[in-house]
């Protein structure tokens, strides 16, 4: 079974292209200096409609999870977390932790992540988290 | 609102609760509105004001013959009911109707006439959570615990004794799904769902509905139930994603929501008697408490160890059994408000002697949205 996939926006379509090509694009408002997720034309904050499109360092914390033991038919068969990170430039975006096990022992809140991104088709690729290295 | 302006004078749930593969969703709806209507002494066309959520208030209108004035089809998810009672409140307060029939009905169980479970895939949850593989309520509500358990000290056991007194308040209870008692151990050993949580400190999975009606505090003595008054009411949302909400130990909507009610009503915490918090899972009376100022940030699991919510304390919590044992449709928001009210009105299961407030809290979606009802029983 495919995988559950994002259908993107007019206004959440930098996101995803950026995935595709290897980028985390956030948006950051020139006025008030807020960067925010998920993704819209203005800042959620001063609603000032004078936003940037950047790229993110794509490093981040593991901020909080739970392994969910009742897997969606379309995420295999193994227990898997669906975890929250923290990214160094202040948003929190949810998402899958690879390049290690799903057990609470190996996932330490506040443990340093970085992103991966995951290809799914020629359009999208999910922005996943490993531990960071190094 | 001005507090004890207006009164819930009918009150009830369907007349099963639990597995009722035979009755439609709209028909659960109806099944409470005529044990509502019947506590009243109504009939349909005493009625001007209606409100539901899950199916359209139009649908219920129609189905029960009632020609309203006024209609509200919030739908915020399991609170739905707390704002519904907030804003029927303000409709007769402001002369738009005079009796507001407010209806909760769901096949959670049996799936009768219900929809389905999903998300548009264009939809900002669709886009930025449902790829990760969440599925159902215990994969997201679930979410912030971790950062919260981590922040206070909070342990599995700590979580799993939240459901162990739930069910001694159940084993009080006839209409209680689940009355056996349970140990820490028993559910720290009951199937895994969602890491750190264990099927017991899940919500049960059931049918059933509930209904309430409401009018002015000055007609409310004409009626034949006790009048149970409303002293204050609030609401707030936050976010459709939990993964964006501002802080993971705390609920924005909660803490707004209560201190409205609370400001409104001019009454303060240690004046409560009884205090409902919507537990569909065993984290929420730990937010609840806190959020709702009941006790500082971190304090909520050593106030709840030292029993101070199990029968015989000082702060009776969800003393229907409350989703974790009672029951819970989908919706539980509706079935807090009717503990509420049987606690005023003097008929609860286990009834608190002497209780005057109760405090009825509930939660939509995940941890998106909340609605907060103050009731008295004396106007
Ligand atoms: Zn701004």
């Amino acid at each position: 079974m495919a995988r559950m996939l994002p259908e993107p926006t007019p206004e959440t379509r930098h996101f995803w292209e950026g995935c595709r090509d290897g980028e985390l694009r956030l948006q950051r408002c020139t006025e008030c200096k807020h960067s925010y997720f998920p993704p819209r034309a203005f800042c959620p904050k001063c609603a000032s409609r004078e936003v940037e499109i950047y790229k993110a360092s794509g490093k981040g914390i593991l901020y909080s999870y739970v392994i969910n033991h009742r897997p969606r038919p379309d995420m295999g068969t193994e227990p898997y977390a669906i975890a929250v990170v923290q990214l160094d430039e202040g948003p929190r975006m949810m998402t899958n932790i690879v390049g290690c096990p799903q057990t609470p022992e190996a996932l330490v809140l506040d443990m340093p992540m970085q992103v991966h991104f995951a290809k799914q088709t020629d359009d999208i690729s999910l922005p996943l988290f490993e531990p960071a290295k190094g | 609102m001005k507090p004890k302006s207006v009164a819930v004078v009918g009150a009830a749930e369907t007349t099963r609760l639990g597995k009722i593969p035979d009755v439609s969703v709209i028909g659960l709806h109806a099944d409470a509105a005529l044990n509502a209507m019947k506590d009243a002494g109504l009939k349909p066309s005493d009625i001007d004001g209606v409100a539901t959520a899950g199916v359209s208030p139009v649908e219920l209108a129609h189905y029960l013959g009632i020609t309203p004035t006024y209609a509200d089809g919030t739908s915020v998810g399991g609170c739905s009911f707390m704002l519904h009672v907030r804003h029927a409140a303000a409709a007769i307060n402001e002369g738009l109707c005079k009796t507001v029939l407010i209806t909760h009905g769901e096949s959670g169980r049996s799936r009768v006439g219900a929809g389905g479970f999903g998300r548009a895939p264009s939809s900002l949850m669709g886009q930025f959570e449902m790829p990760y593989g969440v599925t159902s309520p215990p994969t997201m509500f679930t979410i912030p615990v971790l950062r919260y358990m981590k922040t206070y000290g909070v342990t599995e056991a700590d979580l799993a004794n939240v459901a162990v007194i739930q069910r001694e308040w159940a084993a009080k209870n006839p209409r209680a799904s689940f009355k056996d008692p349970i140990t820490v151990d028993d559910v720290l050993n009951s199937p895994m769902i969602a890491w750190p949580f264990r099927m017991l400190m899940c919500c049960l999975v059931t049918d059933g509905g509930g209904a309430l009606i409401l009018t002015s505090a000055e007609r409310a003595k004409d009626f034949p139930q006790k009048p149970v008054y409303i002293l204050g009411t609030g609401e707030s949302v936050e976010t459709p994603m939990v993964s964006q909400m501002e802080d993971f130990t705390s609920s924005k909507a909660f803490r707004v929501s209560g201190k409205k009610a609370f400001d409104e009503s001019g009454i303060k915490h240690a004046d409560v008697d009884h205090l409902m918090i919507y537990d569909a899972f065993a984290h929420l009376p730990l937010y609840g408490l806190e959020d709702l100022g009941f006790v500082k940030p971190g304090e909520a699991k050593d106030f709840i160890n030292e029993r101070n919510t199990a029968i015989g304390g000082k702060l009776p919590l969800n003393t229907n059994g409350g989703g974790l044992s009672y029951m819970h449709s989908g919706m539980y928001g509706m079935y807090a408000l009717q503990e509420s009210v049987r606690q005023m009105r003097g008929t609860a299961a286990a009834q608190i002697e002497g209780a005057k407030i109760s405090v009825s809290h509930g939660v939509g979606g995940m941890f998106a949205a909340s609605g907060t009802v103050i009731f008295t029983n004396e106007g």
